[in-house]
């Protein structure tokens, strides 16, 4: 019984020892998880609403080379697609055209991500815009609207309005995925919380550091689950 | 001289000839109904006129100006084509008001963004768009619509949501107001304040083409009457005598089987 305290106690002070060290590294891992999501967001947003176009342009060869890229990117794993992204220059020109490093990795990986999620953000603009009656166009061509008008004056907000809930599913697994840059060693969260697993500053063998991980995604996923719900609240107001 | 002269128009989709070969003519203030059983052609005419589509052939005039010539061989440009829509306004079946602005604004929209072409709207801005908001209200009440103006469509019956697009379609000022059945997705107890608007309209001589299944309406509201059959005009004359003295066979078949 006394054996049970004592060794009881000792974890504790283990664990105090290292939860500051721990703390301070995964906070590091973090910022590289929360920078490619913000870049990735930031560059698929509007890459996808091109694609988007590509996908339903009246001119046969943008639309079919289109729609085959975007099967290409949505029927393959997202991992092969950053290995594939990070070493083919590498492997094929032999030409390293990441650069070497952190930073190397970092930019390989936005770039990946940003193509994979352009394409699934394409396809639920496209099923966002599609959905909009033509009687919408319509009546702005009576009434005198150009086409631009009529898209950002009538369309759009419908649009955004249909996408809203399929964006937030695509935004919030986007904060989970960021995980897969680990296959080529992104140092983001997991590589983070992992490096504990295997010894770093000190400290092999423990695994507590990565169900603490698991608080930062929830941390975040909660914390845009609330925000996109209240977007979506906001567009309340009409029906479409 | 005649307000609208459409001239002999055809339409085309594909192989399927719709129309064929349309012509008629309106009087400035008169009102005219298009009656005729389903897939006659009515909406597309309509349509052809208002630009939706583009007829295959034929000549359309606005106050003896050619809007439409299928023998020209110059293709309007955006710019023009807008210049001519706005001749006509139109009213659809299926409302199609804009959900995300209130009535008020559904109706102000288009005038304000037009008059953003205007050469003084810097100079001007606050009084143009004072005049526009102040035009949209009186519009409104005419239609009943006055306590309703910060309303969104959802939440209007279908009878008050027809009410304020034929108000979107006169804020513009039409020469012209065309009507593709207004009444038709309504309750049957809704489409009398649609008929009764129309016909305060008609007594103020507003120039308008109306598509219609109510024969009694068309009857006692419209000058003339033109019934129309596979894509032709089978029958047309004052509104009065055709339908009460139907010539044609086929006029008279169709009248006894709406009756029914
Ligand atoms: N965009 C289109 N493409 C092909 N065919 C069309 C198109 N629009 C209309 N049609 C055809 O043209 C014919 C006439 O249609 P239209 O809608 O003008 O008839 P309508 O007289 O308005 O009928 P209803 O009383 O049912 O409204 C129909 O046979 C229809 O199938
Ligand atoms: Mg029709």
């Amino acid at each position: 019984m006394q054996d049970f305290f004592q060794n009881l106690s000792q974890q504790f002070e283990t664990f105090f020892t290292q939860f500051p060290v721990v703390f301070q590294s995964l906070n590091v891992g973090f910022l590289q998880t929360l920078k490619l999501f913000c870049t990735t967001l930031l560059g698929a947003l509007p890459l996808g609403l091109v694609i988007s176009f590509g996908s339903m342009s009246k001119m046969k060869v943008v639309n079919k080379i289109t729609r085959l890229f975007v099967w290409i990117v949505r029927g393959s794993p997202l991992m092969l697609q950053l290995l594939i992204i990070y070493y083919f220059p590498g492997l094929v020109w032999h030409k390293p055209i990441w650069g070497g490093g952190e930073d190397g990795r970092f930019l390989a990986a936005t770039v990946s991500f940003i193509i994979n999620y352009a394409c699934y953000f394409s396809e639920i603009f496209r099923g966002g815009i599609q959905s909009i009656p033509i009687g919408q166009y319509e009546a702005g061509q009576v009434l005198g609207l150009t086409k631009t008008q009529t898209f950002f004056r009538v369309v759009l907000l419908q649009v955004i309005k249909r996408i809203v809930p399929p964006m937030s599913n695509e935004i919030i697994t986007l904060v989970k995925d960021t995980s897969l840059a680990r296959i080529i060693a992104l140092q983001e969260i997991i590589w983070a919380g992992q490096a504990f697993m295997k010894g770093s500053h000190g400290i092999s063998g423990a695994i507590w550091p990565m169900f603490f991980t698991m608080v930062y995604y929830l941390f975040a996923s909660g914390i845009l689950t609330v925000l996109l719900g209240r977007l979506e609240k906001k567009l309340d107001f009409f029906k479409v | 001289m005649a307000i609208l002269e459409v001239r002999n128009l055809h339409k085309s989709f594909g192989k399927h000839e719709v129309l064929k070969g349309i012509s008629f003519s309106l009087e400035k203030g008169n009102v005219l109904s298009i009656i005729g059983s389903s897939g006659s052609g009515k909406t597309t005419l309509l349509r052809c006129i208002t630009f939706l589509e583009t007829a295959t052939s034929g000549k359309i005039l606005v106050d003896g100006d050619a809007i439409f010539d299928g023998e020209s061989t110059v293709k309007p440009n955006a710019k023009m084509r807008r210049e001519k829509q706005l001749n006509f306004g139109l009213v659809f079946q299926q409302f199609n008001l804009f959900p995300q602005y209130n009535v008020l604004n559904n109706v102000t929209l288009a005038p304000r963004l037009r008059a953003k072409e205007r050469e003084d709207y810097k100079q001007n801005k606050k009084q143009i768009l004072a005049e526009i908001d102040a035009k949209a209200r009186t519009l409104l009440e005419k239609m009943g619509l006055s306590d309703k103006l910060d309303f969104y469509p959802c939440q209007l019956s279908g009878g008050q949501q027809q009410r304020v697009s034929i108000a979107r379609a006169m804020a513009l000022e039409p020469k012209i107001l065309f009507f593709d059945e207004p009444t038709s997705a309504l309750d049957p107890e809704l489409t009398g304040e649609i008929l009764k608007v129309i016909r305060e309209l008609a007594d103020e001589h507003m120039t308008m083409v109306i598509v219609t299944h109510e024969m009694t309406f068309a009857k006692e509201v419209s000058d003339y009457i033109v019934f129309m059959d596979g894509g032709v005009i089978a029958e047309e004359g004052a509104a009065k005598e055709l339908i009460e003295h139907p010539k044609t066979e086929r006029l008279q078949a169709f009248l006894s089987k709406i009756s029914d």
